[in-house]
């Protein structure tokens, strides 16, 4: 594999950047895999990755139905935090955050991972209270919290509405300065042509029709482009995960909802890091480009459109101007939607299933692109070693039925206040 | 924006309302002996259909009724709404 390296940017400026390696093949399906990952974005991809980094596995096919990178991998606003209360999460995502620094120079591309900080503002005393606690649980986790009061919030993002005769006066917040952002598509394509160079095929525009289960043992997968044989086989699909367990005869914890973000226009740098509105659903960033990232509630009802509705937009806009009133000034750019694998408890199942050599990958909700390394890594470990690993051990598949949810925030399937 | 037609009132704006999910789901019926398998059927477990889909909606801004909605998880487009006894 190429380098990309400034000597080679040098080297293929003489040739008018015409030589090039392409980053990933486009081969054809061979007939049988040892493992077939089923979805290309960034959750697949890294699996495939750390399958062959960390587990010499690298006789795996990724099936993607559309092209790598085209679902919430490249849909998302791009935010990379561990501020979790609960031990499980906490764990997963600081591990996740320790795959995050050292990203750009592992997979040889550069992901701008941006460690800027974010802010969840405080509205009430209660909910300082709230976040001292779970500044506390994080702090005893090893994750960095800092709770700032409403003057060093002030100084933080003095463009925010400071104003004490608002409905939701900004009482302090709690910040975790390690967490940032990162380019998203750069993070698929980084992961895609590393996988590949070790000798994974990224097979695209192949659609799974059906399962091959005989005596509860997965044996492979009839596909759009023909039938390929796996002896184990990993669903990593997000939003689709119903529509691939229906072919299973599977029922699960998921529904998929619809999520939608938006940028504004291109504006100066002023808002250095992300920051989130304690009163609602609503969180902002700025891009690179000056765009301000943007995004907040689900619409609501179950769907798989991947293009929201206007209410939505506006209640989620509505919530934006009563923090930062400049963006009601700036004109939008694009909005767009996802489909998210909402769990009945807010957080996300990386487990084997009861149907031998099948594991499962979903549950992600509001918040996948965060979790892509540490997702991809335990997803690898337990697809390589038949059995979850301790960081992805509390995401298993039957706490439904034992009781034993991971309800972080409240959030799942119902929107907090509808 | 969709327009429901609530069963009672007539066509009104989706802000009016306010979701409630699968109406296929049956809860297990009182005073029996009942499994944690059914509960977590009943609780947690969804089909989550792409396509056809019937749900409850609540004209939650409106005459405060529960009904069910036949809609398509791809489209939205809304076939059929019915009060809450009514079956399909």
């Amino acid at each position: 594999m190429q380098k990309y390296s400034v000597f080679n940017l040098i080297k293929n400026a003489f040739s008018g950047h015409q030589n090039w390696e392409v980053a990933w093949k486009d081969p054809t399906p061979k007939k049988s895999y040892d493992v077939i990952i089923i979805g290309g974005g960034g959750h697949g991809l890294a699996t495939a990755y750390y399958l062959a980094k960390e587990h010499n596995i690298t006789n795996v096919a990724i099936i993607e139905k559309g092209w790598i990178g085209g679902g919430n991998v490249g849909r998302n606003t791009t935010i990379i935090r561990s501020n979790f209360m609960h031990d499980a999460n906490g764990r997963f995502n600081e591990f996740s955050m320790d795959l995050w620094r050292n990203m750009s120079q592992e997979l040889n591309f550069n992901v701008m991972f941006s460690p800027r900080g974010i802010i969840n503002l405080a509205h009430s005393d209660a909910q300082m209270n709230v976040y001292a606690r779970r500044g506390n649980s994080m702090r005893l986790n090893g994750i960095d919290a800092v709770l700032l009061n409403r003057e060093e919030i002030k100084k933080i993002i003095p463009m925010a509405d400071f104003s004490e005769d608002v409905r939701f006066p900004i009482f302090g917040g709690l910040m975790q300065p390690s967490a940032g952002t990162a380019r998203h598509d750069a993070v698929a394509w980084g992961y895609a042509r590393q996988a590949d160079s070790m000798g994974v095929d990224i097979i695209q525009n192949c659609e799974v029709l059906s399962f091959d289960v005989v005596g509860g043992k997965i044996k492979g997968i009839r596909t759009s482009r023909g039938d390929i044989k796996a002896k184990k086989i990993g669903l990593c699909v997000a939003g689709s995960t119903s529509i691939l367990a229906e072919k299973l005869n599977m029922t699960l914890p998921i529904e998929t909802h619809l999520l939608q973000a938006c940028v504004s226009e291109p504006v100066k740098p002023l808002l250095d890091h992300v920051v989130t509105f304690g009163a609602g659903h609503f969180y902002c960033s700025q891009s690179d480009k000056g765009e301000m990232v943007m995004g907040g509630d689900l619409d609501g009802y179950n769907s798989y459109a991947q293009r929201g509705n206007l209410p939505t937009l506006q209640h989620v806009l509505t919530e934006g101007i009563a923090m930062f009133p400049f963006l009601s000034k700036l004109k939008m750019l694009r909005t767009w939607g996802g489909i998210m694998d909402m769990s009945m408890d807010g957080s996300p199942i990386i487990d084997k299933t009861h149907i031998e050599g099948l594991y499962l990958n979903c549950g992600w909700c509001y918040g996948g692109f965060k979790s892509t390394p540490a997702s991809g890594w335990t997803f690898a470990h337990t697809i390589a070693q038949d059995k979850v690993h301790k960081l992805n051990a509390d995401y298993n598949l039957n706490r439904f039925s034992k009781g034993y949810l991971l309800d972080e925030k409240g959030l799942g399937t119902k929107t907090w206040i509808s | 924006m969709l327009y429901i037609k609530c069963p009672y009132c007539g066509i009104r704006a989706q802000t009016e309302f306010a979701y409630g999910g699968d109406a296929t789901v049956k809860r297990p019926e009182l005073n029996k002996e009942i499994t944690d398998k059914e509960w977590d059927e009943f609780v947690y477990l969804r089909k989550s259909l792409r396509g056809k889909h019937l749900e409850f909606w609540h004209h939650i801004s409106g005459c405060r009724q529960w009904f069910k909605v036949q809609r398509d998880t791809t489209t939205h487009e809304i076939f059929k709404t019915l009060k809450p006894h009514e079956e399909l």
